[in-house]
């Protein structure tokens, strides 16, 4: 586990001076800002507006960073060669893929964190309360949609071979299954074999991202979810990055470096 | 000496023909029917006739407003939709929607189905009614709509639907009547005469200024505008679902302004108009014989108490 550790470590370090997470938390603040400037009828307690936009810029800003930033991982050190006296030492492929995955998710959590405070105080500022426990239930949402993200783009950095690929098509799986997994079984339904089939197959096989999205929940002031729903969510999280995890580990165990 | 003097004159001679022909290009520029200068918009030069495509949508980002985002997609089945609800519960837009608003997830297909909608706002509620709260203190959370509609009419000026939403529920849950005035009158800018922009402008004298008299003048006019509007079109296209469901509502108002003012002539006979296009006129001839009675009273009062 200490080895594992280790390498999250040095990922995480390497994360914090990457400069990928500075940029779009600046981004983020000044375009909540301009947005924040504008009233509308000179009443200043409208606030749901700027709390959805400031959601959908976390939300892209995450998975620029969690994308971004896992894909280079394994490819950066082949490319670099520093992945062969990691490989060297006595440390397994399995622990090498762990620690990358750890290190990835654990920054992706503190950015997430970071997120979730400025867009508390947006939020504050305007509509004067502070429902702690909904930002809770939506970080630890959105951070364990990220274990998924991650893990299918470490996945991805092992199967395809160029980075600007797996970014691409690891983003545009992702915002797919955000937009459109949940209908997918509807679609299906007016559908003619064997597309209907496939389409099911589809809608059941994908990671239902989109359970992990509370954020029409947060700008709308809508009740909790109940805490045991919300669990057996952050568990059907866990159960697919082990899945993808695993496979990664299938793939990486035999892959010619 | 003589290679700087030649630098100089040429760079005025430069200056001089630059200043020329952008005086001539202006001249061009100014009788150009494709010079938007005089009505400059910076959403203009970026969006250009896709502005209405927007419009569209931002209304619509309103309506999910006013349902806390509870809200049918292209997936869903959209009927009890047709017509925003944010515009039917002003009572002065037609309503085109049919089926179970509640209901348009439909029963779950399956367990993720089931799952998700703990997920997503999953009730119909509207923000004048508190919304998922339930809290009828809360009507002025309707103010979260405003923002896309300032956008909607920005982007699409004609759309007079924008201006009676905006303008109804900033007077009628916000208190702000002044400037819902403001906004109807930017509208009839925009829209000269419309007569369903005239219709609200009318309820704001009537409803919240209660000035009868300007308010009948402004329902006037709107009857006449919807007149000239309608005038020489065929009867099926005069009498189509929305311009009824419109001179109904000028009819009936005019007719509780004239009762209102004691007028009870007038009244009946705005009511009698009324009536020939209402979807129930059963209701409205109950109404008007307790009119006439009451009137019929009136004149026989002066003429028993002289006898």
């Amino acid at each position: 586990m200490n080895k594992i550790f280790a390498i999250s470590n040095v990922v995480l370090l390497e994360m914090y001076r990457r400069k990928d997470f500075y940029v779009l938390f600046i981004v983020t603040a000044l375009i909540t800002a301009v947005m924040g400037s504008v009233t509308f009828f000179k009443d200043a307690q409208i606030v749901r507006y700027l709390k959805a936009i400031c959601l959908f810029l976390i939300w892209a800003s995450s998975l620029f960073i969690a994308i971004g930033a896992t894909a280079r991982q394994i490819p950066a050190e082949r490319e670099s060669r520093t992945l062969f006296p990691l490989m060297a030492k006595p440390v397994s492929r399995a622990q090498i893929l762990l620690g990358k995955f750890l290190g990835c998710w654990l920054a992706c959590g503190a950015a997430l964190v970071i997120f979730y405070i400025f867009f508390g105080c947006i939020a504050a500022a305007r509509e004067h309360q502070w429902p702690l426990a909904d930002y809770f239930q939506a970080w630890a949402l959105h951070w364990a949609m990220l274990a998924v993200v991650v893990a299918m783009t470490l996945f991805g950095s092992l199967v395809l071979t160029a980075v600007s690929s797996n970014i691409t098509i690891t983003f545009i799986a992702t915002v797919a299954i955000l937009l459109v997994g949940r209908y997918l079984h509807k679609v299906a339904l007016s559908m003619t074999e064997p597309s209907a089939i496939i389409v099911t197959s589809l809608y059941y096989v994908i990671p239902h991202l989109e359970l992990f999205d509370m954020r029409d929940l947060i700008v709308h002031n809508w009740p909790l979810i109940p805490w045991g729903i919300w669990l057996i969510a952050l568990v059907y999280a866990a159960a697919y990055t082990a899945l993808l995890l695993l496979l990664s580990w299938l793939v990486f165990r035999r892959k010619v470096l | 000496m003589k290679t700087t003097r030649s630098f100089v004159s040429l760079l005025l001679l430069l200056v001089v023909f630059s200043a020329g022909l952008a005086a001539k290009l202006d001249c061009w520029f100014m009788s150009w029917p494709g010079n938007h200068e005089a009505s400059f918009s910076p959403l203009d030069v970026m969006l250009g006739g896709g502005q209405k495509l927007f419009a569209g949508s931002f209304y619509r980002e309103a309506d999910v407003y006013y349902h806390s985002g509870y809200y049918p997609t292209i997936f869903d089945d959209r009927t009890a939709f047709e017509t925003a609800h944010m515009a039917e519960d002003t009572g002065a837009v037609a309503s085109h929607n049919q089926g179970d608003e509640a209901g348009f997830m439909g029963l779950p297909l399956d367990f993720f189905d089931t799952f998700n909608r703990h997920f997503i706002p999953n009730r119909h509620t509207h923000l004048d009614e508190g919304g998922p709260t339930d809290d009828l203190g809360k009507s002025q959370e309707v103010r979260e709509i405003l923002p896309w509609l300032k956008i909607s009419s920005e982007l699409d000026p004609e759309n007079v639907q924008t201006y009676i939403v905006t303008a109804f529920w900033l007077r009628t849950k916000m208190g702000k009547v002044a400037e819902a005035e403001q906004v109807l009158r930017e509208g009839l800018r925009h829209n000269p005469n419309n007569p369903q922009l005239l219709y609200e402008l009318g309820r704001v004298y009537f409803e919240n200024y209660h000035d009868l008299l300007r308010a009948r003048n402004i329902w006037e006019a709107a009857l006449r505008s919807w007149r000239e509007q309608t005038a020489g079109k065929p009867d099926s296209e005069k009498f189509s679902f929305d311009n009824k469901f419109l001179l109904e509502q000028l009819q009936t108002h005019l007719a509780l302004l004239e009762e209102a003012a004691g007028h009870f002539d007038a009244a009946i006979t705005h009511w009698t108009q009324a009536q020939a296009v209402s979807p129930d006129p059963s209701v409205l001839q109950k109404h008007i014989d307790n009119l006439k009675t009451t009137l019929a009273a009136r004149t026989n009062a002066p003429a028993a108490t002289s006898h």
